[in-house]
């Protein structure tokens, strides 16, 4: 079988802040009732949240840790939906355990990895800066924190997007529209661009 | 430009968010129905120049459809609440009644 590549295959550029496409992502769209058990507990197994308060992550909100060891999480998506993140090569598995654990609860669980791309932008509140220019949200510290999930419009296609923990920026959208948000995002962080409104 | 609240995801977002869905509450006449009733299904909107009730969709965010009533005229939004509902809210007929004095549905 040939090797799965993500759409921009780890493509880096480096203004004002760092902009870096994140290669592979298992991602799974799950839609339900939000408040069943089966799909509480299906969604925290398979986005590697097991042991942890049991609970969905709130209204707006995401619990996601992208690190080495690491690509797992949950993220609200909207009152009947939720997005589980896990890593690529285990998507299949955690799908699995997911439908598992669903058993006859009214849900759709889909496997969605190869439609998606993800980028990470970093550079603390230069990062914040970046995303001012594209999207029509309040990036300032005191509204947009850390743990924080928005979807909205990054210049005219549909993104997603949450902040960690060191305030890096993680971008999920299309993976038909990678190149061009990548191109949004070289442009919005080019050198000499800064603002510097944070 | 307008700011809307979406009542479903908390996301209080700028117009461009957002995709508008005409007049709201508005009584579906289908088959069977008479032709004068279809007809004003079809075409017939009341366009008003002030207090407006309108449907929204929340496109590039949670995706979900919800209210808003709005003037026509100064672009203030009184107020959004959910879709699950045939005609406005108390509550949101009570901020307009505030703002707008002598105002009626
Ligand atoms: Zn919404």
């Amino acid at each position: 079988m040939s090797d799965a590549i993500s759409a921009l295959n780890h493509a880096q550029f480096t203004g004002f802040a760092e902009v870096e496409e994140c290669g592979l992502q298992g991602m799974i769209t799950l839609r339900g009732d939000l408040t069943s058990k089966p799909l509480i507990a299906g969604a925290r197994t398979a986005g590697g949240r097991d042991g942890r308060d049991g609970k969905m992550p709130k209204m707006g909100m995401a619990e996601v840790a992208i690190s080495v060891a690491d690509r797992n999480g949950v993220c609200w998506m909207s009152p009947d939906e939720v997005l589980v993140l896990c890593p690529y090569d285990k998507v299949e598995a955690q799908l699995m355990a997911l439908t598992t654990k669903l058993g006859k609860t009214h849900a759709l669980a889909v496997n969605v990895s190869d439609a998606r791309a993800m980028f990470r932008v970093s550079g603390g509140t230069a990062a914040r800066e970046v995303l001012a220019k594209l999207c029509p949200v309040d990036m300032s510290p005191g509204a947009f924190k850390p743990g924080m999930f928005r979807r909205t419009r990054m210049a005219q296609v549909a993104a997603a997007f949450w902040m960690d923990d060191s305030e890096d920026i993680y971008i999920i959208c299309f993976r038909s529209v990678a190149q061009y948000v990548f191109d949004l995002l070289k442009i919005a962080a080019q050198p000499g661009s800064q603002v510097g409104v944070y | 430009m307008l700011i809307l609240h979406c009542p479903y995801c908390g996301v209080k977002g700028e117009e461009t968010e957002f995709a508008p869905g005409g007049e709201a509450h508005l009584a579906r006449h289908g088959p069977g129905s008479t032709d004068d009733d279809f007809k004003s299904y079809l075409f017939s909107r009341k366009n008003p120049r002030g207090v407006h009730f309108e449907r929204w969709r929340h496109a590039s965010g949670c995706g979900k459809w919800f209210h808003a009533a709005r003037a026509t005229d100064t672009l203030e939004v009184y107020a959004t609440y959910k879709a699950q509902t045939l005609a406005p809210p108390k509550q949101v007929l009570d901020i307009i009644a505030k703002k707008r004095p002598g105002w009626n549905i």
